[in-house]
């Protein structure tokens, strides 16, 4: 089937079978590696992207699903050379631990800043209690969100 | 890496189109709304649909509206609006209740509330919530539409009144002035499924309740409904004692299975609580307190 998805801003027409999901597309036919993939059951949420403008967990959403949306990745995220202040944060405060969950948790951050400009340590916490941190790391995770939210450049 | 077997895929444009496309593929059909319980299912082989009718461009059927006194909700809401809405803050907020331990915020984008209905799952949050009110379910299907009480709505675990060719459409939920919800759950950890889940929703004449509904799942209640407790509660004072009652009575009732979530004594215990807290907050609301 073909379909065509705007990917950060970029149309991208592609002939794909209707069981590919969209991580492997973005993954694997894009060359967008920087949604990762891991527990493939939508428990995780590292695979986390934007889908029209919203979160979603693209381990259970098919490619052909986003034929003629928008799709908005961590590629997405920077202003050219110009890091977006969820990213800033997480240099700052350590946020990048392994960085395995870290492409899933600044696109639902960007997403609560989006929507919350000022959120408090429970609504951070609250936004990402579907993705987990294998490092368990969440005290720097949250400390970096709350830098973003402070300098928003 | 899990993938679904092959399939074909098509897009519906209205509810007329996607009964056209049912119709067109027959009984190996299945329509896909956020994906989120079907889409797993496939991956692990335990549904293995020809053909996926995807739903998603039904704008229509995604709101949440008062039409005269009936709270109506599309098929298509998503978990994150139906949270979302202060229609159903205002009216039931044994919504917003459930709606908060539902799976995660991100999840909650996508899966919507007709998904969750259709899909059945034994320990399904909204199905109690909407069997407490006395909801009913919308369908559509080639020979026009039906309503169905939600007591009646689900047949078995993953069964559903819902045949091939047919579309849940909208839940409706009468609103009666004087009354009160709420809904209470244990689950493992943030975003799972429930240990054990209780709803209440309750209608005060003085201090007398006048009607009562509970909705129970994960326990092995038939149709997710504590019929029992209801009419026990019926015609009787809100006394604490009484809905301390009402609980033992739902527990009694309940067959829970022992699973990893836990052994089946510990399940009942839980929805005998649950049903007297859900009962004593929605008393609460009832009297007009938050
Ligand atoms: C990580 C995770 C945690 C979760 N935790 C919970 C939880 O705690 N509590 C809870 O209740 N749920 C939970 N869920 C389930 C979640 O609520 C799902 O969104 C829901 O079960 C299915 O909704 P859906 O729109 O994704 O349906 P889909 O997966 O698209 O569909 C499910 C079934 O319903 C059918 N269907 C869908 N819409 C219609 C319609 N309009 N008419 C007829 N048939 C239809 C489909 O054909 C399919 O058989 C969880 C899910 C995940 C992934
Ligand atoms: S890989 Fe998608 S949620 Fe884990
Ligand atoms: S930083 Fe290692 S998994 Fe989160």
């Amino acid at each position: 089937m073909q379909i065509t998805v705007t990917v950060n801003g970029d149309e991208h027409t592609a002939d794909v079978e209707p069981r590919l999901l969209l991580v492997h597309f973005l993954r694997d036919t894009l060359g967008l590696t920087g949604t990762h993939w891991g527990c493939d059951t939508s428990n995780c949420g590292v695979c986390v992207v934007w889908l029209d403008g919203t979160p979603v967990k693209s381990c259970t959403v098919l490619a052909v699903m986003a034929d003629g949306r928008t799709v908005r990745t961590v590629e997405g995220l920077a202003d050219g050379a110009t890091l977006d202040p969820v990213q800033q944060g997480f240099v700052q405060c350590h946020g990048l631990q392994c960085g395995f969950c870290t492409p899933g948790m600044m696109m639902t951050a960007r997403w609560l800043l989006d929507r919350n400009p000022d959120p408090s340590e429970n609504e951070i916490r609250e936004a990402i209690s579907g993705q987990a941190c294998r490092c368990t790391g969440y005290e720097n995770i949250v400390r970096s969100v709350q830098w973003a939210a402070v300098n928003k450049s | 890496m899990q993938v679904p077997a092959h399939f074909e895929y098509e897009r519906a444009t209205s509810v007329d189109h996607a009964l056209a496309l049912l119709a067109k593929w027959g009984s190996e059909a299945r329509v896909v709304a956020g994906g989120h319980s079907l889409i797993p299912m496939m991956k692990l082989r335990l549904a293995r649909p020809e053909a996926l009718i995807d739903i998603n461009d039904l704008e229509e059927l995604a709101y949440v509206r008062l039409d005269g006194d009936v709270l109506a909700v599309g098929a298509m809401t998503r978990h994150a609006d139906l949270l979302a809405s202060p229609l159903v803050g205002e009216h039931y907020p044994i919504f917003h209740d459930a709606e908060r331990v539902i799976a995660d915020p991100v999840v909650r984008n996508r899966g919507t509330v007709g998904g969750s209905l259709c899909q059945a799952d034994p320990s399904e949050d909204l199905s109690a919530a909407f069997a407490a009110v006395g909801a009913a379910a919308v369908v559509r299907g080639p020979g026009g539409e039906r309503k169905v009480p939600v007591r009646e709505f689900h047949t078995g675990p993953y069964e559903t009144v819902v045949a091939p060719g047919e579309l849940l459409i909208e839940i409706v939920v009468p609103v009666r002035p004087g009354g009160g919800s709420a809904y209470e759950k244990v689950e493992r950890r943030v975003g799972d499924w429930a240990v054990a889940a209780a709803g209440a929703a309750v209608w005060l004449d003085g201090d007398t309740v006048s009607d009562a509904g509970i909705g129970l799942t994960a326990v092995g209640a038939a149709h997710f409904h504590a019929p029992e407790a209801e009419e026990f509660l019926r015609g009787s004072p809100a006394t604490d004692a009484n809905l301390v009652e009402a609980g033992r009575i739902a527990a009694a009732h309940c067959e829970p299975v022992a699973d990893q979530r836990g052994p089946s004594d510990y399940k009942k215990h839980l929805a005998g609580e649950l049903t007297t807290r859900a009962l004593r907050r929605a008393v609460e609301r009832a009297r007009g307190a938050i």
